[in-house]
């Protein structure tokens, strides 16, 4: 064990200094094999003006290696793939769209997606500003802050476990060990198995999501809360506006951006969920979301790449509008600078 | 002051706003508490009561035979059968909270307290576990009386659970190849992207504007896209080299170029914000690029550098489709949350075995949270838009 973890360090340290060495070597070689020398002006402008359009080049290299062969390449094979049957060796046109608009299990999925679109970002920005508001206002805030935040840094699959125990659930009259077939037992109602119970079980599994996301909301809202000028909301005050209409008429569209980026961000993280299903049902009574569905065409009966690659690229085309809008935006505050 | 004095002096509204923010971190809290209060019990205590009833010992209802009628002994006109329940019950310890003689009300009665069963039948079972049955004549049963009792275990905490997990169930092995994993595919990236992020923001050549919007559209491209090629391509590459297709290598390089457009935008929007005065007198002075970015961007490039690695840190320690995919499922080469799936579906209902180790696979994220909130939140605020 401890010879694994001296092979990881010294990965790092090879690998640092292996990067740092191409890095300097490669700068060094350039200037080797382009002298600007002393008494020749026009051939030392000429090398130094080489060096500069190659320079960056050496700069970007390795970034631009790993980004085209693990990113740009294989969105580009996925989309061939697309249309290739299940080995990737025979062209079948549009076979496998024609196979995932009939397929129930595809349906259900799309249908499982949306329904968390429209549940999970709506419900980590909205508790993400009541958050952030109530949070701003009181002196131990940050430490409130904190703990609403902690759940980010926790894992899906470790999420998923929190919550599996809270949904527990256990026949006949023994103990419920779950705590919400505790309460549920405790105001006189009947303990229920939760992540079986068809329809409803997605809400319980979104549940964890909001449950690790709502902080990430509350960050970055109570960060553009922050930043709204106070004339404003001053100038509110004394017009005699009351705390709602200030909230809703003052503060909130001054931070639509920030809402806008909130919402977004969750809406891609929505899009790939798949651990939380993996973990909590596997996609069993009703849940198969896109992303899980997709994994499982990959293995399922020794894999069927052109099915499975059908239903990534119905997942990319999810993103693309945001995919657009980013680089849109982008390209505008590089205008700015 | 009053009470009531310094409530208005508070002011319901703010005792308002500070309850509800109060119920608000006990509802987002009580999710991890129950799985961590949960690792330090019992085996048997987890299974036969909720974890909230931890600290004050858990109730539970068991049934006990009292003695023997033969053994009951003459005291005047009364027969008296002595003992204690725990003889002759399924519990051994513990104290008695209530009893009762039919299934239906365990509670019935309160411990220590005479109940009368009618009959001229008197039973007494106090906290101890000690009771008397007396009755005003002989008694007519055959063997001794079952009567059901609620008894209270004092809290029974324990490392064990944490024992068996770290040797037997493999996460100690997990927790290593999570560290393997993650350590590489944090520090390999910083230094790759950090070049090119310089690159992007001080040089110019053709074309960079172009490489920018690609590497923001990248951030947001599902790695569902990308998953089957590499697989091909890398069980190709190991198909030539007649090695494993599976390995740390491989992992790392994927993590890296994963995290990759993410680390270039939020390196470029901190690098490129770097004051231009500082950059432009060192190439004055006769700096090549790289003496400017080792020595002047490096340095100070400092938060960003910080608050990616901790993005990268918490992405590669919690993945588990990319370690699925790319490291295999073998006992050997699973990562902590791949062992914590496995246990999932192996050990369903051994919450003991559960909540331990689902505790070591997020107690590492959590510290480092903790100790370095300030570098996340800032890294958010600058690039929110990969999202895991």
């Amino acid at each position: 064990m401890l010879a694994q973890i001296a092979s990881a360090m010294g990965v790092v340290v090879a690998g640092v200094f292996a990067c740092a060495l191409y890095y300097w070597l490669s700068d060094k070689l350039l200037s080797a094999a382009l002298p600007v020398p002393e008494g020749d002006a026009r051939k030392a402008s000429a090398n130094l003006n080489r060096r500069a359009t190659i320079r960056p080049w050496l700069f970007l290299g390795p970034a631009l290696l790993l980004l085209a062969v693990y990113l740009v390449y294989p969105v580009i094979a996925t989309f061939i793939l697309s249309f290739y049957d299940r080995s990737g060796g025979n062209f079948v046109g549009f076979a496998n769209y024609r196979w995932a608009f009939f397929d129930a299990q595809f349906r259900q999925s799309i249908f499982n997606n949306i329904l968390w679109l429209a549940v999970v970002p709506a419900a980590c920005t909205f508790l993400g500003l009541v958050i952030a508001v109530l949070t701003d206002r009181i002196w131990w805030g940050n430490l409130a802050k904190s703990l609403i935040f902690m759940p980010m840094a926790i894992s899906f699959v470790g999420a998923s476990v929190i919550w599996k125990f809270i949904y527990e659930f256990r026949g006949g009259n023994e103990t419920q060990i779950g705590l919400l077939n505790a309460i549920v037992r405790a105001i006189g109602g009947d303990p229920q198995v939760w992540i079986s119970l068809p329809f409803w079980n997605n809400f319980f599994l979104m549940a964890i999501l909001i449950w690790i996301q709502t902080g990430f909301a509350m960050v970055i809202l109570s960060a553009a809360l922050r930043g709204i000028p106070e004339e404003t909301v001053e100038a509110a005050v004394i017009d005699g506006a009351n705390g709602w209409q200030i909230f809703w008429k003052i503060m909130v569209p001054q931070i639509w951006g920030t809402i806008a980026v909130v919402w977004t961000t969750i809406t891609i993280l929505v899009l790939k969920v798949f651990d939380i299903v993996l973990t909590m049902t596997n996609g069993q009574w009703n849940t198969m979301v896109l992303a899980n569905l997709m994994f499982d065409w990959m293995f399922r009966g020794g894999g069927d790449s052109g099915r499975s690659a059908v239903i990534a690229l119905v997942i990319m085309a999810a993103v693309t509008p945001i995919m657009i809008w980013n680089i849109r935006q982008a390209n505008r505050d590089m205008g700015d600078h | 002051m009053s009470a009531a004095a310094s409530l208005r002096r508070i002011g319901v509204p703010r005792l308002i706003l500070h309850a509800s923010v109060l119920v608000i971190c006990i509802i987002w809290l009580i999710p991890t508490l129950g799985i961590l209060v949960t690792s330090f019990r019992d085996a048997g205590q987890i299974t036969s009561s909720g974890w909230w009833t931890a600290l004050t010992g858990a109730a539970e209802t068991s049934a006990a035979r009292l003695g023997d009628p033969a053994s009951a002994r003459q005291d005047g006109p009364n027969y008296i059968i002595s003992g204690s329940v725990f003889d002759g019950g399924d519990v051994k310890s513990g104290s008695v909270v209530a009893f009762g003689t039919r299934v239906a009300a365990p509670t019935e009665f309160e411990a220590g307290k005479e109940a009368d069963l009618g009959d001229g039948e008197k039973l007494t079972v106090n906290t101890d576990g000690s009771y008397s049955y007396v009755k005003s004549g002989p008694f007519d049963d055959k063997r001794g009386k079952r009567i059901y009792l609620s008894i209270t275990q004092p809290p029974n905490f324990t490392l064990n659970n944490y024992r068996t997990v770290l040797t037997s169930a493999g996460i100690g092995q997990s927790f290593i190849n999570s560290l393997t994993v993650a350590i590489p595919a944090t520090i390999i990236p910083i230094l790759i992207a950090a070049f090119a992020a310089y690159a992007l923001s001080w040089m110019q050549f053709p074309g960079r504007s172009l490489i920018i919007a690609l590497v923001v559209g990248l951030i947001v491209v599902p790695l569902q896209m990308t998953l089957i090629p590499l697989l091909t391509l890398y069980n190709d590459i190991g198909n030539l080299f007649g090695v494993s297709s599976r390995s740390y290598v491989g992992i790392w390089l994927a993590h890296a170029a994963f995290g990759m457009p993410l680390a270039i935008y939020l390196l470029r929007n901190y690098i490129a914000g770097l004051p231009k005065e500082i950059i432009e007198s060192a190439r004055v002075d006769g700096a090549s690029d790289f003496e400017i970015f080792v020595k002047i961007v490096l340095p100070l490039s400092f938060p960003a550098l910080a608050s990616f690695s901790i993005f990268q840190f918490l992405w590669t320690w919690n993945d588990l489709l990319v370690a699925m995919v790319f490291l295999g499922t073998g006992k050997d080469q699973l990562v902590l949350t791949g062992s914590l799936n496995a246990l999932l579906g192996s050990m369903g209902g051994k919450w003991e075995i559960l909540t331990a180790s689902a505790f070591i696979t997020i107690i590492v994220p959590i510290i480092v949270f903790f100790a370095l909130q300030r570098y996340l939140v800032r890294g958010l605020l600058a690039g929110s838009v990969k999202g895991g």
